[in-house]
């Protein structure tokens, strides 16, 4: 009960999710459709994502403390997580995200 | 996007332009300051100063030649930087609030990345970019960017990454300090310097004999002349200060203006007018031989005239001197007090050498004197760093020169060793040069004083006598006689059989007229005599010559009356009376 329990509490939750990216470049494009797939796939209906081109919003960067790109920052649920890359492996993208797989 | 404000490099021709750091003599070392619109690397290990010197760099460059900077840290928060540069006077609020200064802190926690796939450093790139182009900042600080090879994945992504930054950075036409952590055997631990080619900078703090020291290198700058010599750098009040001491030439200027040594007859036996302004003046000489009271005169008698003096003591504290040059009848408290005199006592082992030296150079530039006064020299002297001391004194003799201040040193001699000869070897620096010793004989020690060598003077080259009386320093003439060179007592006790002999001569003298005297009446009284003799034979022989004279005639008269009587018929001369 107690091993079911705990992933579902976690997976109840509700996911803030923010991908800083820079521009149409290549890993900016293929880490936003990593995390949409992987949202869509574990989170489905419990998710919000942000994408923020740091080109267009350079401001932003020194707030979440950005430094290499593309960075997914999960503000929900806390601890704040950072997932550095593309986000082409799914694997660390779950567990950077504490997400256990359905 | 990014907007990339490249500044036309013009005017090769000119040679590279440089950025001035406002850091006391790093500009002079860097002939200007960092290569503008370049990255520069400044590295060393912990503590050794980087920080500041980063972001003094900045503070000056904003408010003393108008290029605003950002400090990207990524070690130090905000708040820390801030509070950390109080102290020096840097309100990094306030140069904030006037888009002078950006300061970015930049958090990598390693335990809160996980990666997935390739990344790069876009996000630095864009906010540094999005920091510059906010206040048009002309140079940058980068503090420390190794930092991120602890925080981030695949060092092989971040080389690439950091080359491109400093690309970057040059193509932005900004100049940029990078800070790096010294590594095991090269500059930095990740091999910045490879990549950031055109000026390193080395800091080093190092402790030697329980003392330590800092020190700046500049090991490369590519395109222009530096000074390669290890300087020594102080970290104060006022910031970070490097001392470019050792000039490259002995181009000062020298000054043909005399100064009185404070003793009058030594003056006389400088050539009589006492030291050159500007010149260098040793006094040696082994224990008490009276070093000190004769560098207090020179210190009095420059406050008489009006100069500044400062006086830097390494065995006495200021009390003490004040003290013990009244018992000669000094009084420097007066001096002190008009704000001519300062005295600085420092435990030579208070700090290292250079620091001491960069101390030194700081005091006199904000004391401003014109003579300066060091007792004793050779205190620095602490096992066997003789080199280091003799290279701290050309630079510290050096620069009073250069200043035209004139540097008076005591070299306290080690008892059996030559006087004439320094521990720390400076004689060859050194323009006047007196020796003071003990002669012991007769069973007291007396103080000699001689002129070793004074360039450019013509100067006694006699022994004279030195004694302290309670009206100061006095020199007296040496006793040279048959016996050799006499002094205190002997020197009295020959005076006196001296002036013995002259007395006894002078009595001869009489002695000898008197008897000459005694002679002449003698002779005089024999003369007289014999005349009054002479008289009384003269006297008796007219007397004898009279009677025969008379007995002639009587007899004659005789015949004469017995031819009468005889009735003689010849006529016969008449004699005198028929008695006979």
């Amino acid at each position: 009960m107690k091993e079911k329990q705990a992933p579902d509490k976690v997976a109840s939750k509700h996911f803030i999710l923010k991908l800083y990216i820079a521009g149409q470049s290549p890993k900016s494009i293929n880490a936003i459709a990593n995390i949409k797939t992987i949202c869509e796939e574990n989170l489905h209906g419990r998710y919000e994502l942000e994408v923020i081109d740091l080109y267009e919003r350079p401001q932003l960067a020194q707030g979440d403390q950005i430094i290499a790109l593309p960075t997914l920052i999960r503000k929900l649920p806390p601890p704040l997580r950072r997932i550095i890359g593309d986000l082409s492996d799914t694997g660390r993208v779950l567990v950077g995200l504490d997400i256990q797989k359905v | 996007m990014v907007k990339s404000k490249k500044t036309s490099q013009t005017g090769l021709r000119a040679g590279l332009k440089k950025s001035p750091t406002g850091i006391a003599g790093l500009d002079q070392i860097t002939d200007g300051g960092l290569p503008q619109g370049r990255p520069t690397l400044v590295c060393g290990g912990t503590g050794c100063g980087k920080t500041l010197l980063a972001m003094e760099f900045l503070v000056h460059g904003a408010t003393e030649f108008n290029e605003p900077g950002v400090f990207m840290s990524f070690e130090e928060t905000v708040r820390d930087l801030t509070e950390n540069v109080v102290s020096l006077g840097f309100d990094l609020q306030e140069m904030i609030a006037r888009k002078q200064l950006v300061l970015d802190y930049v958090y990598v926690e390693r335990s809160e990345i996980e990666e997935s796939g390739e990344y790069d450093l876009e996000g630095l790139f864009i906010r540094l970019g999005a920091a510059i182009d906010a206040i048009g900042a002309r140079r940058v600080v980068l503090d420390t960017i190794e930092t991120l090879f602890a925080g981030l994945p695949d060092p092989a992504i971040l080389r690439a990454e950091l080359r491109r930054l400093f690309r970057w950075l040059k193509d932005k036409g900004v100049t940029a300090v990078i800070t790096g952590e010294r590594g095991d055997k090269t500059l930095t631990r990740q091999g910045l310097e490879e990549y950031v080619s055109d000026c390193v900078i080395v800091l080093d703090h190092r402790v030697s004999e329980q003392t330590s020291s800092r020190r700046l290198r500049v090991v490369k700058y590519r395109g222009s002349t530096h000074g390669t010599n290890e300087y020594p750098f102080l970290i104060d009040a006022d910031g970070i200060s490097v001392l470019p001491v050792t000039a490259l030439g002995l181009k000062h200027k020298v000054s043909a203006e005399r100064v009185s040594s404070g003793v009058p007859r030594l003056d006389a036996m400088l050539g009589g007018k006492g030291y050159y302004r500007g010149s260098s003046v040793l006094i040696s000489g082994t224990a008490g031989t009276g070093k000190s009271s004769l560098a207090a005169h020179f210190a009095n008698n420059a406050c008489l005239r009006g100069d500044r003096v400062l006086y830097f003591s390494f065995e006495e504290s200021p009390d003490q001197i004040i003290r013990n040059m009244r018992s000669i009848g000094l009084d420097l408290q007066p001096w002190i007090k008009a704000g001519l005199l300062q005295i600085h006592a420092h435990r030579p082992s208070s700090a290292g050498l250079e620091t001491h030296l960069a101390l030194k150079h700081q005091l006199i530039m904000r004391f401003k004197p014109q003579v300066v006064i060091m007792d004793p020299l050779n205190s620095f002297v602490i096992g066997d760093n003789a080199i280091e001391v003799k290279s701290m004194l050309m630079r510290l003799v050096d620069f009073l020169k250069t200043q035209q201040i004139t540097g008076l040193f005591t070299n306290l001699a080690q008892g059996g060793g030559p006087v004439e000869q320094t521990e720390v070897a400076i004689s060859s620096l050194i323009d006047t040069w007196l020796l003071l010793r003990d002669i012991d004989s007769g069973g007291e020690r007396n103080r000699c004083l001689s002129i070793l060598k004074s360039r450019g003077m013509a100067h006694s080259n006699q022994i004279r006598e030195f004694l302290l009386t309670d009206q100061g320093v006095e020199l007296r003439d040496v006793y040279v006689g048959p016996e050799g060179v006499l002094t205190g007592s002997a020197r009295l006790t020959k005076e006196a059989e001296n002036q013995a002999t002259l007395l006894i001569r002078d009595q001869e003298v009489e002695l000898r007229q008197i008897e000459l005297e005694r002679k002449r009446t003698t002779l005089e009284a024999q003369i007289a005599m014999l005349r009054a003799e002479f008289a009384v034979q003269e006297v008796a022989s007219q007397k004898v010559i009279g009677q025969e004279t008379a007995e002639k005639a009587k007899l004659a008269q005789g015949r004469v009356d017995m031819g009468v009587s005889r009735k003689v018929d010849a006529k016969p001369n008449k004699g005198k009376g028929a008695s006979k």
